[in-house]
């Protein structure tokens, strides 16, 4: 991307973002009853900014939209609308409008008139600035132009005279030629007050804005200047009388005024061939035009500043007249305007710009980062085989090699993290996301549905919350249409009328916890059972645990809600949310209270890049647990052990029992084994409490390995999560101990096929 | 004629045009983020002219050309406002709060740099 322009957009549409972001939390502050003036300014704010930066992109819709947006706001701003509930529900419908209309913009695709339309339409009827729409008409976005390097238009600066030197009387306007027609062009009278000078303008400057129209005849009008005892520097005494001579219309002449519009005396009109006297027979105070046009820089009325050479020319200029004589107005001499000239290079010639930034940071490419995140996976591999290497070697462990490795350890740790911390970021645009959600569907299945959302700043890779935003809006989807009930029967409940669903995220153990409840019914336990039955999914003599029942929700193929609604039934069912998380690596979780309502939660590892694992030897080969799944190792006594079955044991660990499971025969390495005393077992804590004992053949190492997918390659493995490379090169699995765990002690049991032998 | 700009905006792409067009011309740029950044970054510069933005969060433009106005040292320095009315309310605003004119956004890059040499030079 080397054309600033193409940049600035780009950037202009990820600080849309942010406005919008900005823009959905002053509205949920404003949902919360927030009055705040500033709370209602950051709203309008985000608005503007969003129309402004449209505007000078030529994104005429979204100027379009933002500006009727903004007109509403500015109501509520000004205090002419106070919004009600209603409003700020129409208002969070702006924004996410505003935020379609931003991507589409974005993406280079037109929204629909009618899909606006109808909002818009709303939002005039509710806050009744209607008329405003033929305002909307003036507002004609003038596209940026990139060529900044054609000056066409612009004053041609270069050719004009140098300022700096001496007068140069004959070049600088032609008053020695005499028009043989009517000259075109206009006289000015022009009479500064002292709100001109105070307001920051200088009438040099507008001179010269003249003179770039054509040729200028200038006369100061210096009569009302006293003597230099009773002069306020802060008052203007000078008076104009210009004549330009142009083809321009009077417009351009009046243009050149805008800005002093009201702060001086004006008159402008068109010269005629009588009134055109280059000779300026009407001047009283004629005086060398050179001398003139440099003398108005900073005349006598310059306020403040004294310590400028400018101030000091100025001073000049009236010092030669002896203060006694009252009569007698400052006169221009030559060194005056020497003197003058030396101001004009005020600015340092500087060429390039150096703008000073007001924080430090940088918008990279997510592409880049993702390639660091990837050649960091290289080094922790390397650094892996570089060990075993060093191990190998049998080199001592105090060696200098193995010393200096495992500070490279170290570093190599430090360099993952911090790559992994600039790939996070907050969750709270995922959040803010199911705002949207929450606020569509309930609209359509007619609930009135609060969001709440708690730990919105808990970092996690970017990755992870992209992956994340299909199976979370299904989710919210379906806690709001099944979780949560009709607001009558909330009431009949004793509940109030809007339902609640809250979204959390925090950090913990290393993983991340997302959930997301409902204040509804609660899971009809019955219901699904039923179903279940129906879908042969269960039979019915199977003795089933609350949890046990409400896991079918994940099974495949299974819907509960007897009539598709509108919002549910589009294909996609709680299974598929469940392969999706697993997809992160994650693992997924429900409870439901009966009356209270439902918890999905969701536990993520915080990259999806590295795991820290310990390597361990089932029957000839190596694999890979996930350390946080790990609750602790330990060898088996004969006292731990307790057979239930020919293949069924269970490990008895401080007064509980524990499932055992042969990770070699569970994976179809090797069949059953008779005893399993002496082995050792890995504990294995699952999200619901449960817990299971693997028993492996020998804990080999304990480190930190990069995740390489199967499932693109391969597809989906039951226990299996991912593949590594060790550091001899050779490719291990990585356990998915939950999945695993949950395949073999599961009651709807099946026997896996043999995984396949890495290698 | 190069001249030495503070251009005050709270919208970063507002901040890049500028900054674009500003470098574009040959002029210095110094961008400040809003009426509190600006009175900052002033301290440390000599602009001959400054843009401000009016709606800005911490300190708005009105409330930055008042600061600046009532330094001495900065003020005869021309301010021109950037806004997206032309409204004669607001420029009536405008000008009691200190500015020299304006420029309404969005703006024409060759008009903005006519606008400054207008007031500055």
């Amino acid at each position: 991307m080397s054309d600033p322009m193409a940049e600035i957009r780009a950037s202009f549409f990820i600080e849309c973002e942010e406005l919008l972001e900005s823009l959905q939390d002053g509205l949920i502050s404003m949902e919360n009853g927030d009055t705040d003036s500033e709370t209602i300014n950051v709203v309008f704010r985000a608005v503007h900014s969003i129309k402004g930066g449209a505007g000078a992109f030529g994104l005429d819709d979204l100027v379009k939209f933002a500006h009727r947006f903004e007109t509403a706001m500015d109501e509520v701003r000004a205090g002419r609308f106070t919004p009600d509930s209603d409003a700020i529900r129409l208002f969070f419908c702006c924004a996410d409008l505003l935020g379609d209309l931003v991507r589409a913009a974005r993406d280079d695709i037109t929204i629909p008139h009618n899909t606006t339309a109808p909002v818009l339409n709303e939002l005039d009827r509710l806050v009744g600035c209607e008329d405003d729409v033929e305002e909307e008409l003036d507002f004609t976005p003038a596209i940026l132009s990139l060529d900044m390097g054609d000056t066409q238009g612009l004053p041609d600066i270069t050719g004009l005279p140098p300022l700096s030197d001496a007068p140069i009387l004959e070049t600088d306007v032609s008053v020695t030629a005499p028009l043989p027609s009517a000259p075109k062009g206009f006289s000015i009278h022009f009479k500064p007050e002292t709100s001109l000078y105070a307001s920051g303008n200088e009438p040099l400057y507008l001179l010269r804005a003249l003179r770039d129209l054509g040729d200028l005849v200038v006369t100061c009008n210096t009569q009302r200047v006293p003597t230099l005892n009773t002069l306020d520097p802060d008052d203007g005494y000078l008076s104009w009388h210009l004549k330009v001579l142009t083809e321009e219309p009077i417009e351009v002449v009046r243009e050149v005024f805008e800005f002093v519009d009201g702060l001086c005396a004006l008159d402008i009109t068109p010269l005629s061939a009588s009134s055109y006297d280059p000779i300026f027979s009407d001047s009283t105070d004629q005086v060398d035009l050179q001398t003139t046009l440099i003398d108005v820089s900073e005349p006598p009325v310059a306020p403040p500043q004294i310590e400028a050479p400018v101030e000091n020319a100025a001073q000049e200029a009236v010092q030669p007249e002896p203060p006694q004589k009252d009569d007698i107005p400052p006169t221009e001499t030559p060194e005056i305007t020497q003197d003058t000239q030396k101001k004009q290079p005020s600015a340092p010639a500087k060429t390039t710009s150096t703008p000073t930034q007001p924080r430090a940071t940088v918008r990279v490419d997510l592409e880049r980062v993702d390639r660091l995140v990837n050649l960091v996976g290289e080094l922790v591999i390397n650094q892996a085989m570089l060990s075993q290497s060093v191990a190998e070697a049998g080199l001592p462990p105090n060696s200098p090699v193995s010393t200096g490795l495992e500070e490279f350890l170290q570093l190599t740790r430090d360099i993952q993290e911090s790559v992994m911390m600039i790939r996070a970021q907050p969750i709270k645009s995922l959040f803010q996301r199911m705002g949207r959600i929450v606020r569509e569907s309930s609209a359509s299945v007619g609930k009135q549905v609060r969001l709440h959302t708690l730990g919105e700043n808990t970092e996690v890779d970017k990755t992870v919350i992209e992956r994340l935003a299909d199976p979370l809006t299904h989710m919210i989807r379906n806690a709001v249409d099944h979780g949560l009930e009709s607001p009558e029967k909330r009431e009949a409940a004793g509940k109030t009328c809007e339902g609640s669903v809250t979204m959390t995220a925090q950090h913990r153990s290393g993983r991340i916890l997302i959930e997301i409840s409902d204040d509804g019914a609660g899971i009809n336990r019955a219901r699904v059972r039923e179903k279940a039955i129906e879908k042969n999914l269960i039979t019915e003599e199977m003795q089933l645990s609350d949890s046990d029942i409400d896991s079918l929700l994940f099974m495949p193929g299974f819907s509960t809600a007897s009539e598709i609604s509108n919002l549910s039934g589009r294909g996609v069912g709680m299974d598929v949310v469940k392969s999706s998380i697993q997809s992160l690596g994650g693992r997924i979780t429900i409870s439901s209270v009966e009356g209270k309502g439902t918890t999905f939660s969701i536990s993520l590892p915080l990259t999806l890049a590295v795991l820290d694992g310990m390597v361990v030897r089932v029957g000839g080969e190596t694999l890979v647990v996930p350390l946080n799944a790990i609750l602790e190792t330990l060898t088996l006594t004969d006292d731990d052990l307790k057979a239930l079955g020919p293949e069924t044991h269970v490990v008895q660990i401080r007064g509980g029992f524990v499932p055992l499971l042969d990770l070699g025969a569970e994976l179809g390495y090797r069949s059953p084994q008779d005893s399993y005393v002496g082995r050792t077992v890995l504990l294995i804590g699952q999200e619901d409490g449960n817990r299971a004992a693997l028993a492996v053949d020998a804990i080999e190492d304990q480190r930190q390995v990069v995740i390489k997918g199967l499932e693109g390659s391969y597809g989906r493995v039951p226990g299996i999560a991912a593949a590594t490379i060790l550091g001899d090169g050779q490719i291990a699995l990585i356990l998915d101990p939950t999945d695993l765990v949950s395949q073999a002690t599961g009651k709807t049991k099946k026997r896996n096929a043999p995984v396949p032998i890495a290698g | 004629m190069s001249l030495e700009v503070l251009a005050v905006d709270d919208s970063r792409t507002m901040r890049d045009m500028l900054n674009l067009a500003l470098s574009s011309a040959g002029f210095t740029t110094h961008l400040a983020d809003d009426g509190v950044h600006g009175l900052e970054v002033l301290e440390g510069i000599e602009p001959d002219v400054i843009i401000t933005d009016i709606n800005m969060p911490r300190m708005d433009g009105f409330g930055f050309m008042n600061a600046v106005r009532s330094e001495e040292r900065w003020s005869r320095i021309p301010i021109l406002v950037l806004t997206t009315e032309s409204a004669d309310e607001l420029k009536s605003k405008a000008r009691a709060a200190g500015a020299t004119g304006w420029i309404v956004k969005p703006f024409d890059p060759a008009k903005l740099v006519k606008a400054l040499q207008m007031v500055a030079g």
